[in-house]
């Protein structure tokens, strides 16, 4: 346990990419096999189920420090971290040479047992583990048994420490991550075995990701160099058909067949050692669902015959990454497609409208001689429930994770509306103890309703000026919910609207964030209710059938 | 019977004495329980401060008034009002005001710190019946170190910068605390080199006749100083500032109490934070407390609605000082110390550079 906390504060205090990775490779080299599997459980977002709820945790750290339950609250506001609060009021350890317990130890003797153990079970594990961890490693427990261990290291920082552990690289490890079961035993040895050449049947291959083009699209050079696509707003998923086995996998790595049973079923019938690379769209008489609801499907371990007839799904299929049982990986895109097509899935087009199209289907290419007429096209891109265009080079191979360059997202101009801070919550993290996480509301019949939360888009600067504002113009507080009086008004980005039967407004916004800042504007130069609706009627998605 | 002290548009006011103590606002006299900027304004016509802390005031309010002293326990009336003062530990000179009148006594603690500080008088605790106390770090998840246990984290940070050939940079408030930890620091570890505001103040604590280690000025014109050996004490205004580019290669660490929390040292972006303040921790303000005897408590400048609720439910007549009036305070220090700030109340001179640290 020791060995993990020193990791996690080493990664906590720095910012520098090297030694973030320095770091991570020291811990991985030292760190006996479960130990290791269990960090790297950890480290790659793995979550478990919370052992003890943060409301008994509140209570009994209350209790240990002698104080009343409303003053470690008091101090939580400020803390802006459970795990930190609860670390900092408790009283100094008292049996701090109990002994240094692994962290697989630690797992299986404390937050494992945790769970099974009822209430005052549970109360003495954890008096038990306050008296003997000092404050840093109380921080790393809690934040273990809260299931919120973030550490700002990403998978391919992971990867890359492991690669160098092992001695492969960086891409061989990727792979070798994709989908792999830690708590099977010597899985972990095995991933960090220089000669594994037996890699699972149903791993699929580290994601090529696209960035979002930022400069004019002329600056990548002659269109005839770049393939266009939709860009959907689906799940990305890698299809992995090998040996008798088939495997949907979401680019979060979970595990899917079961959600979407009827593409697992006719991605059966494809030839052994194939894996396709598209996303997972929710599709009704040939018209596209929207997001929201192919989430219905996508959180589901059991599809019922009723949702699997309200909202049925395809995939659609962009490239090609395995054919025969080889790795396609390294040719140029065109090639890739070139194979990808004399598959005969049928083209989706999110504008047809036709009949049932059936569960794999093909990512049409969209064409344009020029960047104007991509342009043009892609302005119609809202109307069609797409997101815009995938801009891909036709040269290029299929890279491994976020490199920039081959592959760009041209997204449309997202929508827009000014809304006005209705309430504030303190932020956690880096914006600790600062109200930086907002609600924002719009005009309905002369009242103001709220819309959306947004967390982000106001400097560090702006966020701190609305802090002060904040507090200065609490009209009421509930626990951490600060009620303003409006007078702020920002300009809010989103990517779509819908109706929603599940918000209060009776509109749900995607991907809302805060532009900038309208301090020319008034509340009552706000957008309303109206507005949103305007453009909900402009997006032509289908309605799920009921 | 009316209270001693009372708040008013200039400050807390006494008005049988008719004096102000740390007054926000010009006033004809003045008591000072220290001289840092949101409590030592200039522009008074007259001013009191305990002996020791006589040259730091000197320093911030410039050569015109006159600035009468009282040495730490000795006293003196004032209208009738018997005022004596008492070391409060905070920095050189820190005092606590007590004042007694028809047979009440109130004491204002002024900012103090209860943890030993080899640069100013150790804090003495005295008795009143009313207290008027700070609360900057006032709930429980501020528990400061001992001062020896901050000083070996500090020695191995610079000797860490060392071998990786980085120069260390340690952030402070530029009087008190910068010179607090020079006097903490291994001296043999490096050459340590100071900001021109902490040489201000460093020159007028040596005129007292406090002992500091040797610490160098950055000579004018210089292009590179420190060498990847030095440790450098500076307000914290320089960070992320051209000024800190004269010592190439640097880790930048923050010496305040707020550092106890991880939030504010990565919003600020520190490599490291120390958790080192001038002001009592929480189980440091509950003894002061409770040794004070007093009848009454007030509760001023920081975490003072939960202090004085905590009080109140331990059976302790308990109140809030409000201290918005505070905001008038100069508007430089409010900008500065709005960024770190948890709370409206909280005043932060731990943090805060003054304005005239900020040049270099």
């Amino acid at each position: 346990m020791k060995a993990f906390s020193d990791l996690y504060w080493r990664l906590d205090a720095t910012t520098s990419t090297n030694e973030k990775l320095a770091a991570l490779r020291d811990y991985f080299s030292a760190a006996p096999p479960d130990d290791a599997a269990c960090a790297l459980h950890v480290l790659s977002g793995g979550k478990q189920s919370r052992a003890v709820s943060t409301g008994l945790l509140r209570e009994w750290a209350a209790e240990a420090a002698g104080l009343p339950l409303w003053l470690v609250e008091e101090c939580y506001a400020q803390v802006g971290d459970l795990a930190e609060t609860l670390a900092l009021v408790l009283p100094p350890p008292t049996a701090t040479d109990a002994g240094d317990e692994g962290l697989a130890a630690m797992f299986r003797d404390t937050i494992e047992r945790l769970r099974q153990e009822p209430e005052e079970g549970k109360h003495a594990i954890v008096k038990e583990i306050w008296r003997r961890l000092a404050a840093r490693e109380r921080i790393v427990w809690h934040k273990l048994l809260t299931g919120g261990c973030r550490v700002g290291v990403s998978r391919t920082l992971v990867a890359r420490a492991l690669a160098d552990v092992a001695g492969v690289d960086p891409a061989v490890m990727a792979h070798r991550l994709m989908g792999i079961d830690l708590a099977e035993p010597g899985a972990y040895r095995r991933l960090v075995d220089r000669e594994t050449g037996d890699r699972d049947a149903r791993h699929p291959y580290p994601f090529f990701l696209a960035a979002p083009l930022e400069n004019e699209p002329h600056e990548l050079g002659t269109v005839a160099d770049w393939q266009a696509e939709w860009k959907w707003d689906g799940a990305r998923a890698q299809i992995v058909r090998r040996g008798d086995d088939v495997a949907v996998w979401t680019r979060g790595e979970e595990l899917v067949n079961d959600a979407f049973p009827e593409i697992t079923a006719a991605a059966a019938a494809l030839p052994a050692g194939t894996v396709l690379d598209g996303e997972l769209l929710a599709i009704r008489a040939g018209r596209l669902l929207g997001f929201s609801s192919l989430s219905k499907r996508i959180s589901r371990k059991r599809v019922t015959k009723k949702v699997l007839a309200e909202i049925p799904c395809g995939f659609v299929a962009y490239d090609l990454l395995e054919a025969d049982g080889q790795d396609l990986r390294g040719l140029p895109l065109a090639e890739r497609r070139e194979r990808l097509e004399r598959f005969g899935f049928r083209p989706f087009d999110p504008d047809s409208g036709a009949d049932e199209p059936g569960p794999l289907l093909l990512s049409p290419r969209v064409d344009g001689d020029s960047w104007e007429e991509l342009a043009a096209t892609r302005s119609t891109a809202r109307a069609r429930g797409v997101e815009g265009l995938m801009l891909k080079r036709r040269a290029a191979p299929y890279g491994v994770g976020r490199t920039r360059g081959d592959w760009w997202k041209w997204k449309i101009e997202p929508l827009e509306i000014d809304a006005v801070l209705l309430y504030a919550q303190a932020g956690h993290g880096r914006r600790a103890g600062l109200h930086s996480d907002y609600t924002l509301g719009v005009w309905h019949d002369g009242r103001l309703v709220t819309i959306a939360k947004a967390y982000s888009g106001l400097s560090d600067a702006e966020i701190v000026e609305v802090d002060r504002i904040v507090r200065a113009t609490t009209r009421e507080k509930h626990g951490p919910v600060r009620i303003c009086e409006p007078t702020l008004v920002f300009e809010l980005a989103f990517e779509g609207v819908a109706r929603s039967t599940r918000h209060k407004s009776g509109v749900a916004i995607r991907f809302p964030r805060i532009v900038r800042w309208r301090r020319d504007k008034q509340p009552a130069d706000a957008g309303t209710l109206g507005d949103l609706l305007t453009m909900i009627e402009a997006t032509a998605l289908a309605e799920p059938s009921r | 019977m009316p209270d001693l002290l009372e708040l008013t548009s200039q400050g807390l006011y006494c008005r049988q004495g008719d004096f102000y103590v740390d007054p926000w606002r010009p006033v004809p006299r003045a008591v000072v329980t220290h001289a840092h900027a949101d409590h030592a304004r200039a522009g008074c016509d007259r001013y009191l401060c305990a002996a020791p802390g006589k040259l730091v005031l000197r320093e911030r309010i410039g050569s015109g008034p006159p600035i009468d002293t009282l040495r730490f326990g000795e006293s003196l009336f004032i209208n009738g009002v018997k005022l004596s003062l008492h070391s409060a530990g905070h920095v050189l000179g820190s005092a606590q005001v007590r004042l007694e009148h028809a047979g009440v006594s109130w004491l204002v603690t002024g900012d103090y710190k209860t943890q030993a500080d080899p640069t100013c008088d150790p804090f003495e605790q005295a008795e009143a019946d009313v207290l008027v106390t700070e609360s900057t770090f006032g709930l429980p998840i501020y528990r400061w170190e001992e001062p020896a246990a901050i000083a070996a984290a500090i020695n191995a940070w610079w000797r860490e910068n060392q071998e990786a050939g980085r120069t260390s940079v340690l952030l402070a408030y530029a009087l008190g605390k910068a010179q607090r930890l020079a006097a903490m620091v291994d001296p043999t570890t490096g050459p340590i080199i100071g900001h021109g505001a902490v040489m201000k103040m460093v020159r007028a604590y040596r005129d007292s006749g406090v002992r500091l280690p040797p610490i160098d000025a950055v000579p004018p014109r210089a292009r590179r100083v420190g060498n990847g050996r030095a440790l450098v004490i500076a307000p914290p205004s320089v960070a992320g500032g051209r000024w800190l580019r004269l010592f190439g290669a640097v880790s930048v660490a923050m010496a305040s109490g707020w550092m106890t929390l991880r939030g504010v040292r990565r919003r600020r972006g520190f490599d490291r934070g120390f958790v080192v303040s001038d002001h009592a921790d929480f189980p440091g303000l509950l003894s002061v407390i409770e040794a004070s005897r007093a009848r009454r408590v007030l509760v001023t400048h920081g975490s003072s609605d939960a202090l004085a609720r905590l009080l109140r439910e331990r059976g302790l007549d308990a109140g809030v000082l409000p201290t918005r009036f505070m905001g008038e305070a100069p508007p430089e220090k409010r900008a500065a110390a709005a960024d770190v700030d948890a709370d409206d109340a909280i005043l932060d001179d731990d943090m805060v550079a003054e304005g005239s640290g900020a040049a270099p």
